[in-house]
């Protein structure tokens, strides 16, 4: 049984979520393999790209059932979080379903777009992934859709508006920014991940 | 509040990090993987990693060093320098690159920018362009094959043009290398940039002329620009990041401390 699979979703970003983990001591495995990922302790779903892409990707795989069916601590990445909502605007296409809520282009209100640098977050709830989390921390985000906060939002982060940049539901859990390219802040993130015990 | 990035840039040239001044006369500077690691763990916001023989000889070059970066690295890094399809830029990014910027490909193919926004979307494509300032024309002109002096070229492209044109085609960012300025530490070129950024949707990053720590106060209150870019002065330790970063801050700029 491994410690920690990554799901092979075939983005782009897998690599270094595999070295941010290896960093924390912990020897994850990249599977597409459904019963493998079943098996694992702790679940992470990375994704760059777009999620008309990406879904595509997960259907093809066969994984879509199978990632909605996990009970082990399950945290989606960026494109991977989003991917965790019901439904993304961005190609109109349906997502998991494991946490409420919708993804929308984001309302930079004029500013630039991608939001593409570190930004610090607000509204930060006692969440064992949140544990040492202030609002002094700055994050690395790339993106320009964005989830829409609701009472799932367990972080915020603000860039013309507010945006989820964490979210949870029960075992499941997604982080808008990049913990693998957030220096040590990131990797507090990770490491609270593989702590977490449901 | 989104903070303004602080870049430093290595030059690489068979795994080696070097510099050279106006594009010339390339001294070795270091190791690239302990390069890069300092400089992360010295607050680097961002690292840029330009292989500068790739797009001018043609050849073949062996990117596994971005491998070895990826594994060591926990900020954001773009890899530059003889990206020519979709397929090259897919390597660089499974390795673990955050991004690939084009420069000269983008030039001979267009195409190319929007074939890898619809592939690795818009967030990992930046595009590079090298302008100088003609002075004869009065005009800012985007040059290619920039790695290689005697190939080095003027095309028929305006700098404010292609800045249209690639954003157009779906450029996530823009570096601009202020080539009159670069390697000279006169500061960068505020005016060009300032011009640029009023066209410019996507981030924009400064390249070219970094000197003094004022220089950097200078672009991000004058120019408005995402990130500023800068070589010589980190590899020669004539300015440290921290010293930068407390500057820039108590100037009034956002920064990640």
């Amino acid at each position: 049984m491994a410690k920690l699979v990554i799901v092979d979703t075939g983005c782009a970003n897998i690599s270094s979520v595999y070295f941010a983990v290896k960093r924390l001591g912990v020897e994850p495995v990249i599977s597409a393999d459904a019963a493998i990922i079943k098996q694992a302790k702790r679940v992470i779903l990375p994704g760059v790209g777009t999620a008309k892409a990406a879904m595509h990707n997960l259907a093809e795989r066969d994984l879509i059932s199978t990632l909605q069916g996990l009970q082990q601590p399950v945290l989606g990445i960026c494109l991977g979080m989003q991917m965790l909502t019901a439904h993304s605007m961005e190609g109109d296409v349906a997502c998991l379903g494991l946490i409420p809520g919708e993804v929308a282009p984001l309302n930079a209100a004029g500013l630039r777009l991608p939001h593409m640098g570190w930004n610090t977050l607000h509204s930060i709830s006692q969440h064992p992934l949140l544990k040492g989390f202030t609002a002094q921390d700055y994050l690395y985000f790339v993106h320009s859709f964005a989830v829409v906060p609701s009472q799932y939002s367990l972080a915020q982060c603000h860039y013309g508006s507010d945006f989820a940049a964490v979210i949870g539901k029960d075992n499941v859990a997604g982080a808008q920014f990049h913990p693998e390219r957030s220096g040590k802040v990131g990797a507090r993130l990770l490491q609270n991940f593989l702590e977490w015990q449901l | 509040m989104l903070a303004k990035r602080l870049i430093p840039c290595l030059d690489v040239r068979d795994g080696k990090v070097v510099k050279g001044v106006q594009f010339r006369n390339h001294e070795i500077i270091g190791d690239i993987v302990p390069l890069a690691q300092r400089y992360a763990e010295a607050g680097a916001d961002e690292l840029v990693f330009y292989d500068i023989t790739a797009s001018s000889d043609g050849r073949v070059v062996d990117k596994s060093w971005v491998r070895r970066i990826a594994e060591v690295i926990d900020i954001p890094f773009c890899v530059a320098g003889g990206i020519k399809s979709v397929a090259d830029a897919g390597k660089i990014l499974e390795m673990g690159a955050d991004k690939v910027s084009i420069n000269s490909p983008a030039l001979a193919n267009p195409q190319l920018i929007a074939e890898l926004n619809a592939t690795f979307g818009q967030q990992c494509v930046v595009v590079g362009i090298d302008s100088f300032f003609d002075v004869a024309s009065g005009q800012y002109q985007v040059y290619q094959f920039t790695g290689d002096e005697s190939r080095t070229q003027k095309t028929q492209w305006l700098t404010r043009d292609w800045v249209a044109e690639v954003q157009r085609l779906g450029a996530g960012e823009i570096v601009l290398n202020c080539m009159n300025q670069d390697g000279v530490r006169q500061g960068y070129d505020l005016a060009q940039l300032k011009s640029i950024r009023d066209i410019c949707r996507v981030p924009l990053i400064a390249s070219g002329g970094a000197g003094t720590m004022q220089h950097f106060t200078e672009v991000f209150s004058t120019a408005d620009v995402d990130g500023a870019l800068a070589a010589s002065v980190f590899h020669k330790g004539i300015i440290q990041i921290s010293e930068l970063k407390a500057k820039l801050i108590a100037d009034g700029i956002s920064i990640r401390p």
